[in-house]
């Protein structure tokens, strides 16, 4: 059933952009309920009786002479995604619901994202894996492209060019392991039983990874990731930081570490201090950690604040991945689940409920606009938003930190202290932004140039409320009750697909 | 009902807030209802407190559930002896701040609240032995401390309240760096298995399995001693880890600084005794002579800083410093080894220091408060002058109060601090010995106070002044009692903690 969310987004696509031009006020309405049938059958995975552990969806045969097979799977991993793909898609919805020009074109796009990126986590068979993760940069582009605000072509072109270099890394780690493998098949499942000779590994699991790290914000090569969440329609830039980052983490995962296991042991020699691939990825998602959250320490515009953050954050994603170890894996994929919902709150509330409205996301120019006092629904989930983001215990990301923090120490130690203090900085531009936004009062002087302020349509809307309810909802009972999907990810991990990964050492 | 009474007097706080918040019974209510809450919390608490087997070590009323199964986190809470007077003293403190809020504040329906969550954090950190929901409430009182320094502070508010999360916030991040290794060392996050597994030695067998071992083990478990440590040292605060506290206590409306010095501060003090003496004893023995320095330096530097300051608020504030400096002085000197009637009366004097610094500094800001909102300002001392014959009541009230703060005997501050130094004088004499000019200092100071503000000539602006209203007066008479109470009779607090005192203090640690 879980298939289904995948068909529904892309019929719900196709149904909004058939929409007669005088009928177009119902493109929203009609992408909100498409959004909801692709949650309601994300959802259906969650009660099979084992949800957590691996299953086939679907197999049909596809390309035969390449052994490529139209294969879809579902397992702890895919399942806790997917659930965040549907929420975040609901939400986006909710937060878009103010778009007025070309509007059915917005909603069509937003859908054909979203079914390719349900395609990309419950695709088994790398063929078609890479075939929707390449479909879902296209839908990307335009919703930027067209839809967005400062610098929307550069962003656009920086975005879709940065994920394309990946793309091709990742198709040529790929190709690779398929002659390599005997060029039977795309098969995951049997190609994570392949044991690739540990030279391959080595040359192979660095270029995968990389490929699909950039697309997770792997530093140094983030630097699409804040021009394109700023470039970004509010409703496309909560997609991209809530679900697309997520692709590339979940393909470094799924693909890079789990097929190419070995390229992780220790070279044999050491270059000033690195004895591994582990230990330079390891070094790069703590500089992505504290260079993301020190840059955005310095931002004047509100919404390059949240765009460093989400490096910052997903540095933990790709930290608590190179460690290894099962606890630190089971914190980067919560972290996965818990960025992506707050993330997509922060973006919703600046993007959506502060700059739609005021125009401006100059952080010095927001305080003439009292903030907390004409918007005290999105001055209180801001905060609320900001200390989830800050790692607050309570809410979902200090429980995926945490358990990412205790997988790290058992491998790095020391850069574990160092991302320490990315946490300090962190919860210093969480307040500064949220003390220059909301709380400061303008100093007492009416009437100068520049800083008559006019607010639009200031209530918030009820599409906006829900969305921001069910998003810090979210958050709260992850955070309370981590257990429902821990046990989810737990099966995940112990599933065959990993079997080369233990044999590796896999604690 | 006693099943599950630490959940409800923790939560019943969080209800009243709601309550306020829905706005169910209108704004002029607020803070009706807030006070209601937190007299029925403090009733709970004493009901507790009476039901409280004194003699027995060990914790009472525990409540325990399997929560979060993969992190072996429980919902686990219980109180013993310090539990119990930390409870107490937080739940005592609120109705007092509550009371010593302006009548008038501005936007009510959020600052009482505000103030109940932090009644909230504050008694679930003082009753969870688990480190995870522990953690919670150490952060979550964190947060209505902000935004009530922030909204309701004086004019240094944004620098002050950002310093002070900030500040906190490393110090948090240190523990949860320290928990997080011993968690992946031993897979435990309980507090007292911890404790268990600690005198039993596993600890460092298990922190040296976790990396390669050598020397590098060695550094780790030396990292998660100091990471535990900042994050106590900085909520105390351990002098050089205090700059953060005069700006935030001098900036924050006083009734939020009565709970600040009064509760938050003993909860670095209780992480102390609580989880630092019990997990990490080799560390705390082998650094013993620095720390013992470092809390004779905080007592006597932060006496000689108060002398100096004239803003009475911040005098106060490094006042609190120095007095809880005696408690560190007690908890280091601890650490070592002694004979059993010096460790149990350094022990029952930090008890009771904590318990009584809370009552007596929150006092001195309530004063200051009334004072003032007399005033029209900021009191200071060489402003001000003789009060005591336009406003005698509050001068002999408020000259009770410095006395206690002062230690005098026959009112409650005497107590503790004599007990302290009696055990300390018989382990670390030099200590003792190095930390009596902090006394002295003290009582310069406080005397001068006395002198400066209430005697000598009336100035003219202040001529005019009012006295203690009536209602000012009741409310401020239980808490006047208890400084006489305590002081004549210990007893009642000293009861209850002998199980606790007996199990702690008793021996080697």
């Amino acid at each position: 059933m879980a298939a289904w969310s995948i068909y529904i987004s892309f019929i719900g696509a196709g149904l909004i952009a058939m929409l007669p031009r005088n009928r177009a006020h119902l493109a929203p309405w009609l992408a909100l309920l498409s959004a909801f049938a692709g949650f309601a059958f994300a959802l259906t995975g969650a009660f099979d009786p084992n949800p957590g552990s691996f299953h086939i969806l679907a197999r049909h045969s596809w390309i035969d002479a390449m052994g490529a097979t139209y294969l879809l799977g579902i397992d702890g991993i895919s399942l806790t995604l997917i659930l965040l793909t549907g929420l975040a898609a609901i939400c986006g919805i909710l937060f878009s619901w103010n778009i007025r020009e070309r509007a059915p074109e917005f909603f069509a796009l937003y859908l054909a994202l979203i079914g390719s990126v349900y395609g990309v986590f419950l695709s088994f068979d790398l063929l078609l894996f890479f075939v929707f993760y390449e479909l879902a940069i296209v839908p990307k582009y335009f919703l930027i492209a067209i839809y967005g605000s400062t610098r929307r072509e550069y962003g656009a072109m920086k975005l879709a060019l940065y994920s394309f270099v990946g793309s091709a890394m990742v198709l040529v780690g790929l190709l690779a392991a398929y002659a390599i493998s005997g060029g039977e098949t795309f098969d995951l499942v049997k190609l994570a039983q392949h044991p690739f000779p540990r030279e391959f590994q080595m040359w192979a699991f660095p270029l995968v990874f990389t490929g699909f790290a950039i697309l997770a914000g792997l530093w140094p090569f983030h630097t699409w990731a804040p021009t394109g969440h700023v470039a970004a329609p509010t409703g496309a830039s909560m997609l991209l930081a809530g679900v697309i980052m997520k692709l590339g983490a979940y393909g470094c995962l799924r693909v890079a570490i789990t097929l190419f296991p070995r390229g992780l042991e220790p070279w044999g020699f050491s270059v000033i201090g690195f004895g591994s691939w582990q230990d330079v990825f390891g070094f790069l998602a703590v500089m992505g950690i504290v260079s993301g959250a020190m840059v955005a320490l310095v931002q004047r515009d509100f919404k390059f604040v949240i765009g460093y953050s989400s490096v910052s954050h997903m540095g933990f994603v790709l930290l608590g991945l190179v460690t290894l170890s099962t606890i630190g894996m089971r914190g980067a994929i919560l972290q996965m689940f818990s960025h992506g919902v707050i993330a997509g709150l922060l973006f919703g509330v600046v993007g959506r409920m502060v700059y739609d409205r005021t125009h401006t996301r100059d952080l010095d120019l927001l305080s003439g606009f009292r903030l907390n006092q004409a918007l005290p629904f999105a001055c209180a989930i801001f905060c609320l938003a900001g200390f989830a983001s800050m790692g607050m215990p309570g809410f979902s990301g200090f429980v995926a930190e945490l358990q990412v923090l205790s997988g790290a120490w058992h491998s790095f130690p020391l850069l574990t202290l160092v991302s320490g203090v990315g946490i300090v900085i962190g919860v210093a531009y969480t307040l500064r932004a949220m003390q220059k936004a909301f709380f400061t009062t303008p100093p007492p002087t009416p009437v100068t140039q520049g800083t008559h302020h006019e607010m639009d349509g200031a209530p918030i809307t009820l599409p906006e409320k829900i969305g921001a309810v069910i998003l810090i909802t979210t958050s709260l009972v992850v955070g309370l009750y981590p257990g429902i999907l821990l046990r989810w990810i737990d099966e995940g991990l112990a599933s065959p697909l990993f079997d080369l990964l233990r044999q590796g050492g896999l604690s | 009902m006693s099943a599950f009474i630490l959940s409800l007097l923790t939560f019943l706080p969080v209800a009243g807030a709601l309550l306020i918040l829905t706005n169910w019974l209108g704004e002029g209510r607020a803070r009706c209802v807030a006070f209601a809450t937190s007299l029925l919390n403090l009733g709970l608490a004493l009901s507790i407190f009476s039901r409280f087997d004194g003699a027995r070590a060990g914790f009472q009323f525990v409540e325990r559930h399997e929560w979060i199964k993969p992190l072996a986190v429980n919902y686990h809470l219980g109180v013993d002896g310090l539990g119990i007077l930390m409870v107490l003293l937080s739940t005592l403190l609120v109705p007092m701040a509550l009371m010593a809020s302006p009548r008038t504040v501005d936007r009510p329906r959020l600052y009482f609240p505000l103030l109940l969550f932090l009644e909230c954090g504050l008694i679930g950190t003082f009753t969870s032995l688990n480190f995870f929901h522990w953690f919670l409430f150490w952060e979550i009182s964190l947060i209505p401390a902000f935004f009530l320094v922030r909204f309701w502070g004086g004019p240094g508010r944004t620098g002050a309240s950002l310093q002070f999360f900030i500040y906190t916030m490393v110090g948090s991040v240190g523990l949860l760096l320290a928990f997080v290794a011993l968690f992946l060392a031993v897979g435990v996050f309980d507090f007292t298995r911890l404790g268990e597994l600690a005198t039993s030695g596993t600890i460092p067998l298990a922190v040296s399995k976790m990396t390669s071992g050598g020397a590098t083990s060695t550094c780790i478990s030396w990292l998660i001693f100091a990471g535990a440590f900042l994050g106590f040292a900085v909520k105390v605060p351990l002098m050089p880890f205090h700059t953060w506290l005069p700006d935030t206590y001098s900036e924050a409306p006083p009734a939020v600084t009565m709970l600040l010095t009064g509760a938050m501060s003993k909860m670095g003090v209780y992480g102390f005794i609580r989880i630092l003496l019990p997990i990490f004893p080799a560390q705390l023995l082998t650094l013993q002579p620095w720390l013992v320095g470092l809390a004779v330096l905080t007592i006597v530097s932060s006496a000689g800083a108060a002398f100096a300051q004239r803003d009475l608020r911040r005098t106060f504030a490094y006042s609190s410093v120095n007095h809880l400096g005696y408690c560190l002085l007690g908890i280091f000197a601890l650490a070592g080894a002694g004979p059993e009637s010096a460790r149990s009366s350094a022990l029952a004097g930090v008890l009771l220091q904590m318990f009584n610094h809370g009552l007596t500094a929150a006092l001195l800001f309530w004063f200051l408060k009334l004072l003032e909102d007399r005033i029209g300002g900021r009191v200071r001392l060489d402003e001000a002058g003789g009060l005591r014959q336009i406003m005698p009541v509050f001068t002999g009230l408020m000259g009770i109060s410095l006395f206690s703060s002062l230690g005098l005997p026959g009112l409650n501050g005497f107590i503790g601090e004599f007990l302290i130094f009696k055990g300390v004088f018989a382990m670390h004499p030099w200590a003792a010995a190095l930390a009596t000019p902090g006394l002295l200092i003290t009582a310069v100071f406080l005397l001068t106070i006395l002198q400066k503000v209430f005697n000598g000539p009336v100035k003219e602006q202040h001529a005019t002044l009012p006295d203690l209203t009536v209602v000012e007066r009741i409310q401020l008479a239980p808490a006047i009692t208890l400084l006489f109470l305590i002081g004549i009779y210990p007893q009642i607090l000293m009861g209850p903690l002998s199980g606790f005192i007996q199990h702690f203090g008793g021996g080697h640690p």
